[in-house]
């Protein structure tokens, strides 16, 4: 399904991000990227949404190869794929209900499904009670659950999740990794960068440990082991 | 699909307008004030204009005849000098009259009124008063007055005009064709500069508020919002920033044209601001309006394109 295939990036002042990284992702997958800061985690995520290009090597998403995707193309290849990163990035100006609308609108979902869809998505995280709400009224693991349900609602292929759990306390962090489970179960691929020790080891699913840009180990019911 | 984005696009536009409310407020105070440079520049030129016009009528050319000149011979070259394309007015004075008006001017001056009652007669001609379109216009119609054209001579053959005062007043308007001619210029420098002022402290404003909204920008475009969806609200909100500036700025120029025509209209020597605004208002609303709606929508788009990432 994803496949990186020798991939470098080498960034204008020299600095390699990412050195012959070879990897295969399957449909339905669970797979954690463990490393420590610099080890190249976000930058082989960027390439999967097209963000950075690499120097070297090919990203392919089924038969697509992402980098000679068009400016044009790239906002509906990227509607496959659901995002949720550490700091939330969810639309200040706009309630829990919009922001997860806003994933459709741009989709162009019409304005039944939104309305069937948006308080669905917004029940499966918990967050009904919250529609309303601006993200600044929220906790962080709240605004987490935000993100979680503005990524799947458009029922993507992909959850690319970078190091979600990176600002929520333990009992967060532990909800947070449910819900991703949960998503997983019902066939939806999760890409998951942590540092988190526990979380990795909790999960039991395959583990791609990278360090200097290198992809070092990849255990197929792995733990953490940096 | 269209429609359906439409909407939302506006909708959004709106939202985002009204809940970023100090944001607004200020791109609102900016957009006003370059309005408001922009509408003043509009009022001066219209004062400059209307000052020129008031120089302009002040000049004018009068040819003197003898005499011994008939009234008939007279108006016959009135009306040849009607005929010319320059000539705005020709205004005719009878000799009679111009001794009834000399009287009348020194009425209080004894000694030069018994000095024209020792002549016995009339000594003082007929005259015309000619008003050009354009003062630099005047050296033409001198040139037909000096010709020895058919029109301009007695059935004796002898020239009927005694004096024409345009050689006297050449200096003075030649000068004052060059004021004017300066005047239109710098005006239009200063317009000019005005605007591109204006248009400089807009385009930063609604920049710099737009920076603000840049993590914004980029999550809409990992979401998978194509451009147009992104820019959309930007162009929106930008363009109502431009539309609410503009409706203060004209009711504010109605208030202030008013209260400054009423209280301190002397200064402006004859010229009814209040009036001009009202006589011009669609033409300005249009201006106004549509400076507004561009350099607001203009410069959101712009703002926005820089943000946008592939």
């Amino acid at each position: 399904m994803i496949v990186f295939e020798k991939v470098t990036k080498v960034y204008p002042d020299g600095t390699v991000a990412l050195l012959e990284a070879t990897v295969t992702i399957e449909p339905k997958e669970f797979i954690s990227i463990v490393g420590h800061s610099g080890a190249g985690k976000t930058t082989l995520i960027k390439m999967l949404l097209g963000e950075e290009k690499p120097t070297n090597g090919k990203v392919y998403y089924e038969s697509i190869d992402i980098n000679r995707l068009k400016k044009s193309e790239k906002p509906h290849f990227r509607r496959k794929i659901g995002t949720v990163f550490q700091d939330f990035r969810l639309l200040p100006n706009k309630t829990i209900y919009e922001n997860v609308a806003f994933a459709m609108e741009v989709a162009g979902r019409s304005d039944d499904e939104i309305q069937s869809d948006v308080p669905h998505v917004l029940d499966l995280v918990n967050l009904t009670n919250k529609a309303f709400n601006f993200p600044h009224e929220l906790s962080g693991g709240e605004k987490q659950r935000v993100a979680i349900a503005r990524a799947i609602v458009n029922q993507p292929d992909i959850i690319i999740a970078d190091e979600p759990t990176g600002n929520l306390d333990p009992i967060n962090t532990n909800e947070i990794i449910q819900i991703l489970k949960k998503i997983n179960d019902l066939g939806t691929t999760i890409v998951l960068t942590t540092h988190n020790k526990g979380v990795i080891d909790s999960l039991g699913k395959r583990v791609i440990t990278m360090e200097g840009g290198k992809i070092v180990r990849d255990d197929t019911v792995g733990r953490y082991s940096l | 699909m269209f429609w359906l984005n439409t909407k939302r696009v506006f909708r959004s536009g709106l939202q985002n307008f009204f809940r970023n409310g100090f944001v607004s407020f200020s791109s609102v105070v900016i957009m006003s004030i370059t309005l408001f440079i922009l509408l003043s520049t509009i009022l001066l030129a219209g004062f400059l204009n209307f000052s020129l016009n008031s120089v302009k009528q002040k000049v004018d050319v009068n040819v003197y005849f003898v005499t011994t000149a008939s009234e008939s011979d007279i108006l016959a070259v009135q009306k040849s000098l009607e005929a010319l394309p320059e000539v705005a007015s020709v205004d005719y004075t009878s000799a009679d009259q111009a001794l009834t008006d000399f009287q009348a001017k020194h009425a209080n001056d004894q000694l030069t009124l018994e000095a024209l009652d020792e002549l016995g007669t009339n000594p003082l001609g007929a005259s015309l008063n000619i008003r050009a379109k354009d003062p630099s216009q005047y050296a033409g119609i001198a040139d037909f007055l000096n010709s020895n054209n058919s029109e301009l001579l007695s059935s004796s053959g002898s020239s009927i005009i005694d004096k024409v005062n345009y050689a006297q007043n050449k200096v003075v308007i030649d000068r004052l064709t060059s004021i004017i001619n300066s005047a239109d210029m710098i005006g239009l420098w200063f317009a000019i500069i005005f605007i591109i002022i204006s248009i400089i402290i807009t385009f930063n404003t609604i920049r710099l508020a737009i920076f603000m909204s840049k993590d914004e920008i980029s999550v809409m475009n990992l979401v998978g919002a194509s451009n147009i969806y992104v820019k959309g609200p930007f162009v929106v909100s930008g363009v109502l920033c431009g539309l609410i500036s503009s409706f203060i700025i004209l009711a504010l120029f109605g208030i202030f044209t008013f209260w400054i025509n009423k209280y301190h209209g002397s200064y402006f020597v004859g010229f009814d601001v209040f009036q001009y605004y009202i006589d011009h208002f669609i033409k300005i609303v249009f201006i106004i309006c549509g400076a507004g709606v561009l350099f607001g929508s203009v410069a959101s788009y712009l703002a926005v394109h820089k943000y946008l990432k592939d």
